[in-house]
């Protein structure tokens, strides 16, 4: 783990004018720690060799001037740190969302939800330590040393070398330890990523466990894996804190070494009282940042880490280059040809070398035995997934265009989709129909509603994933949000399923008069009334 | 606070390791102000130019305290670092726990909430162990042992010393929390609503990319990105106040301290000796002080925590169990349902005075249209929620119990599920079905699967019954798991099985062969098989009609 990762200063541009914020208060602070030292070593000294206040005034002034300054640095420092935390966690958070969703919309793919979510909201956090005590400390790690030696060199040879051939000593076991927790660390965040991923699994599957009698069983399961995030943390932490370990006794013995030195010397007469308070107050200034950043390691190589795992995900390639041609105007024809799409784990592509075409106005029904690849198929025709064999073409009167040199947005822009589980937010359910076509009226929602067969009110208010509603009346929401596109092609995936025949025959007829109105209609489904309802159908083997 | 002293008592199996490392705490910071003032003494000392013999007791002091310093302070760290892990275990345990209790029927918390409320609160709650009570307690009994140094020495200086650390002790983070406290109090909601909106998000991805209405959907994500930015930024304000304030109480110590110590100098009431120590220990006591700032400012930010966990484990159970539970009756065991209505928590009577007899070992159809109340009918039977009224009879061999005096576990044994949504574990074949019966051979799970069709399938597998589902079972076709979970609910042992929608997204002729091979491998079971097919049952199986709405008519074929 380096100590500051250059991606996280490119991809963050917020946190470079921090860092060089950081590097001016760090030197500020250097001054005034050993502009202090010398007032408190010149003051002691004064007093007891005069044995009095006398000429103690000018002293007291410049303390409380050091004092005053020293305090306006450091709250500078600490507010600066947290905002550019929080300025860069956000930053992270919208880069990490916006490549999240682009792998989330295909659904044959299962991307890691719990893993993104936790990333982007609590992962990220770990940030805040690196930020608001590492940095700051790294800088003042450099520059303190620099100050305080160069201070020590005008007052006292031998101690300056003391401290000159021990402080290097620190980056070195800092290296050293560092390299031990590196791999570590990146264990312990998979730990925290598969702990999230356990529990949301955990709680969306929590009415199949009760019904299967295991549900009390997960806390002892979630009792075991915390546990061992524990073990594998501790671990971590022993060589960690191990490191600070080395480093706080290294510092302090040699800063015992100078302050023994430094009084025997005084003994024998080779100093003065005023110089050798003047050592031993600087002697521990210059070893006190190396170990606080020892100290800090622990919350940064945290920080670190979550940032690697979100550079990880946002450097995993984007599916494709996209196309950027227009759409050709008005209806058209769809030809899907030998396209095969491979799923990890199966040795045999499904679909393998479909062939599916869809003329403007025509109502085609796509059948096929479950695993055969329907659901693939149209994730190909959506635009959600690339297939890894195949093309997709687009034809008007005039000319075809491949689907892949199309504009991806225009492409969705003329599509309407229903999907087997169509995807209802919490809000009322005119809102999520509104999602289709934003300004449509409530009286036009209200037609599509009807159309669809679903006589519910436009005010309903729906909970996650439309809890309230009925399978059937999910699909129908979502046939409803179809028919308000009046798109050019129109994609349904097993429309009717979970519907009796009666509401059956309301969403046939609007499927009909969607081809009637011109659009090329694709309709997923195995029931006899939908097959009988279309102009051709095809089979997928 | 008092939520925060709640969790505190939650986290019971931390607590002697944490009373260790305060004692551990003690040394080592005790060894650091040691070590301030005798080498303090030392060279105050050594400028008199005294034999050296006089100051050996000095140097070994020192260098003991050195070492002891970084000895004690490994180990405290280690200590406290293992009791907190202890006390996070607790909690997430204790919401797990409790979430048992709550779902499905209790939808008040989302799951991306609760999802933050795990990962986000209770890690941040481990927090107040580590980085709030230990250093508490550490600086408090230090700062004790040295103010008493400090009169012995000059008791005017331990004033001093006493007034500037209890500044900065109580007056800076009291400041601290008054100036962070709304902001900070907005951070944690802020992040659980972005979480959730989140999970949302990701999970429409596809519609909302192919409706066009991902930018808007992000732009709304943002808004709310922003607001945790500006909660957060918010915060650092009172933070570094409540920093400055303790640096000015340390130096405005120290500048007294110098002031009242040369005087008594000039009195003769201390030596030159000792006032290197008066004006040098105080500095590393504040050294100490300055951690705990930054720590009190965490409080108002872990309190909202406390809070948020505690709502979790508060939550009212949805179904009350039974005080006296009674044993399940012995199989074959038939239902009776007598005027039952059935309602969602909260929400309107979904369907009224519905009853029925359903036979021990007998298949019986529910068939209704859309929003008749089917789904309601089986989260009700598996006493997942409560009847508004009415009572569900189990009719064993040996007699009839209220299924309502029956545990829930107990009467989940008895009567197994199988619904249109069932979920499937992003986990390996054989373990999600499993799930049904612990202890299953390879051979029983295979059996299973032929019997739901899946042998086939399962043949093609490259890592056969090792194949992982992926989450939510994406990599199969929603007809395979549909399948997989009915496979799992003929594994179970229950005498009742009730199986929602089994026909789903497959095609008449799978869907007439998957519910022949159903029924025959749930012979001799009861079944209660909910469908809005009524054409795919067979002709012989009985049929309870459901109408939506409130009235409900309900007769057999």
């Amino acid at each position: 783990m380096k100590p500051v990762d250059p991606r996280l200063f490119h991809a963050a541009r917020s946190s470079v004018r921090h860092l060089a914020f950081t590097v001016l208060l760090g030197s500020a602070t250097a001054v005034l720690v050993v502009v202090q030292a010398g007032i408190l070593a010149t003051g002691i000294a004064r007093v007891i060799d005069r044995r009095g206040t006398d000429g103690l005034g000018p002293l007291l002034v410049a303390l409380a001037l050091v004092v005053a300054g020293r305090a306006v640095v450091s709250w500078a420092q600490e507010t600066t740190a947290q905002r550019a935390s929080a300025v860069v966690k956000s930053e992270l958070r919208r880069q990490l969302v916006r490549r999240a969703v682009q792998s989330a919309a295909d659904p044959t793919q299962g991307p890691r939800r719990a893993e993104f979510a936790a990333l982007a909201g609590g992962g990220l956090d770990a940030l805040d330590g690196y930020f608001a005590k590492y940095l700051p400390q790294l800088v003042l790690a450099v520059v303190v040393p620099v100050v305080v030696l160069l201070q020590l060199l005008r007052t006292d040879l031998t101690a300056t070398l003391t401290v000159a051939l021990t402080l290097p000593l620190i980056p070195v076991f800092m290296v050293l330890v560092g390299k031990a927790t590196e791999a570590a660390n990146a264990r312990r965040w998979d730990a925290l990523a598969r702990l999230s991923h356990h529990f949301l699994d955990v709680v969306e599957g929590m009415p199949t466990l009760r019904a299967f009698g295991r549900g009390k069983a997960q806390a002892e399961l979630v009792r075991a894996s915390t546990d061992q995030y524990r073990t594998t943390t501790m671990a971590t932490l022993r060589i960690a804190f191990l490191s600070s370990l080395i480093l706080e006794t290294l510092a302090t013995l040699s800063v015992a070494l100078v302050a023994v030195g430094v009084g025997l010397r005084m003994v024998d007469g080779g100093l003065d009282l005023r110089t050798g308070l003047l050592v031993i107050l600087l002697a521990p200034e210059a070893y006190l940042p190396l170990r606080q950043v020892g100290a800090h390691y622990h919350a940064s190589a945290a920080g670190l880490a979550a940032a690697d795992a979100a550079f990880t995900l946002l450097e995993t390639p984007a599916p494709a280059h996209p196309g950027t041609r227009p759409l050709p105007e008005g209806t058209f024809a769809v030809t899907m040809s030998r396209i095969s799409v491979q799923h990890p784990g199966r040795d045999r592509p499904a679909p393998d070398g479909a062939e599916l075409s869809v003329e403007a106005g025509e109502v085609v029904c796509l059948a096929g035995a479950s695993g055969s690849g329907k659901t693939s198929l149209l994730s190909v025709l959506l635009g959600l997934r690339t297939p890894d064999a195949g093309t997709v073409t687009i034809g008007t009167a005039d000319h075809t265009v491949a689907m892949a040199d199309i504009d991806p947005a225009a492409w969705q822009r003329a599509i309407a989709w229903v999907d087997q589980v169509p995807y209802l937010f919490e809000g009322s359910l005119a809102a999520n129909l509104r999602i289709a076509d934003p300004s449509a009226t409530d009286a036009v929602l209200a037609d599509a509603l009807a159309r669809a067969g679903l006589p519910i009110a436009l005010d309903r208010q729906l909970g996650q994933h439309g809890s309230e509603l009925s399978a059937g009346e999910r699909r129908r929401v979502g046939l409803a949000r179809a028919l308000l596109r009046r798109a050019t092609l129109v994609v349904l995936d097993e429309p009717t399923a979970g519907l009796d025949s009666a509401t059956e025959d309301d969403v046939l007829r609007a499927v009909r008069s969607e081809a009637d109105r011109g659009a090329a209609v694709l309709i997923v489904s195995h029931r006899l009334a939908a097959t009988a309802l279309a102009d051709r159908v095809v089979t997928l083997a | 606070m008092s939520a925060l002293l709640r969790v505190v008592r939650l986290g019971r199996s931390g607590r002697a390791r944490l009373l260790g490392a305060i004692a551990l705490g003690v040394l080592a910071a005790g060894a650091a102000v040691v070590l301030a003032g005798t080498s303090a003494w030392l060279i105050a000392r050594a400028a008199e130019q005294p034999p050296v013999l006089h100051l050996m007791v000095a140097i070994v002091a020192v260098r003991a305290a050195g070492i002891g310093r970084g000895v004690f302070r490994y180990a405290e760290r280690l200590v406290s670092h293992d009791a907190s892990f202890r006390v996070l275990t607790d909690l997430r345990v204790a919401v797990v726990r409790r979430v048992e209790r709550l779902l499905p029927g209790s939808r008040t918390i989302g799951d991306g909430d609760l999802l933050a409320r795990f990962v986000g609160d209770v890690d941040g709650l481990a927090d107040l162990w580590v980085r709030v009570l230990l250093p508490a307690a550490v600086t408090l009994a230090v700062s004790a042992g040295a103010l008493g140094m400090m009169v012995v020495l000059l008791p005017a200086a331990g004033l001093v010393m006493a007034l500037s650390v209890t500044i900065a002790m109580l007056a800076a983070p009291a400041l601290s929390i008054r100036f962070t406290g709304r902001a900070a109090a907005r951070v944690a909601p802020a992040r659980g609503a972005y979480q959730q909106r989140l999970l949302t998000l990701l999970d429409g991805a596809a519609e909302l990319t192919v409706y066009a209405a991902m930018d808007n959907a992000l732009a709304e994500l943002d808004q709310i990105d922003g607001e945790l930015r500006e909660a957060e930024s918010r915060t650092a304000w009172g933070a570094g106040l409540g920093t400055a304030v303790a640096v000015l109480a340390a130096g405005g110590g120290l500048l007294a301290t110098l002031v009242v110590g040369a005087q008594a100098v000039a009195a003769g009431e201390l030596t030159g000796v000792s006032l290197a120590v008066v004006v040098l220990l105080p500095l590393s006591v504040h050294e100490l002080v300055a951690m705990l700032t930054p720590a009190a400012a965490q409080l108002p930010a872990l309190a909202t925590s406390a809070r948020r966990l505690l709502e979790v484990l508060d939550a009212p159970d949805v179904v009350a169990e039974p005080a006296a539970p009674v044993a399940v009756p012995a199989g074959p065991i038939g239902l009776r349902l007598t005027d039952v209505s059935l309602v969602w928590p909260g929400g309107p009577i979904v369907l009224d005075h519905l009853s029925m007899q359903i036979a021990a070992g007998s298949t019986t159809a529910i068939v209704g249209p859309s929003g008749s109340g089917k789904s309601t009918l089986a989260a009700t039977l598996l006493r997942f929620i409560e009847p508004a009224q009415g009572t569900i009879e189990l009719i064993g061999s040996d007699g009839v119990v209220d299924a309502a005096h029956l545990t829930g576990d107990d009467l989940r044994g008895a009567i197994g599920w199988c619904t249109q949504d069932a979920h499937l574990f992003d986990s390996t074949v054989a373990a999600n079905l499993r799930l049904a019966h612990p202890a299953a051979t390879d051979d029983d799970l295979l059996a299973a699967l032929s019997t739901v069709q899946l042998g086939d399938w399962l043949a093609r597998l490259p890592h056969g019954l090792e194949t992982m589902v992926g989450e939510h079972g994406y990599s199969l076709s929603g007809g395979e798991r549909q399948r997989l979970a009915l496979a799992r609910v003929v594994l179970s042992g229950s005498s009742v099985v009730v199986v929602d929608e089994p026909t789903e997204h497959l095609d008449d002729a799978t869907a007439t062969a998957l519910l022949h091979d159903l029924l025959a491998a749930l012979a001799g079971r009861t079944v209660i098989l909910i469908t809005h097919r009524r054409d795919l049952l067979p002709a012989d199986v009985p049929v309870v009609q459901l109408v939506a709405g409130d009235a409900a008519a309900t007769g057999q074929r």
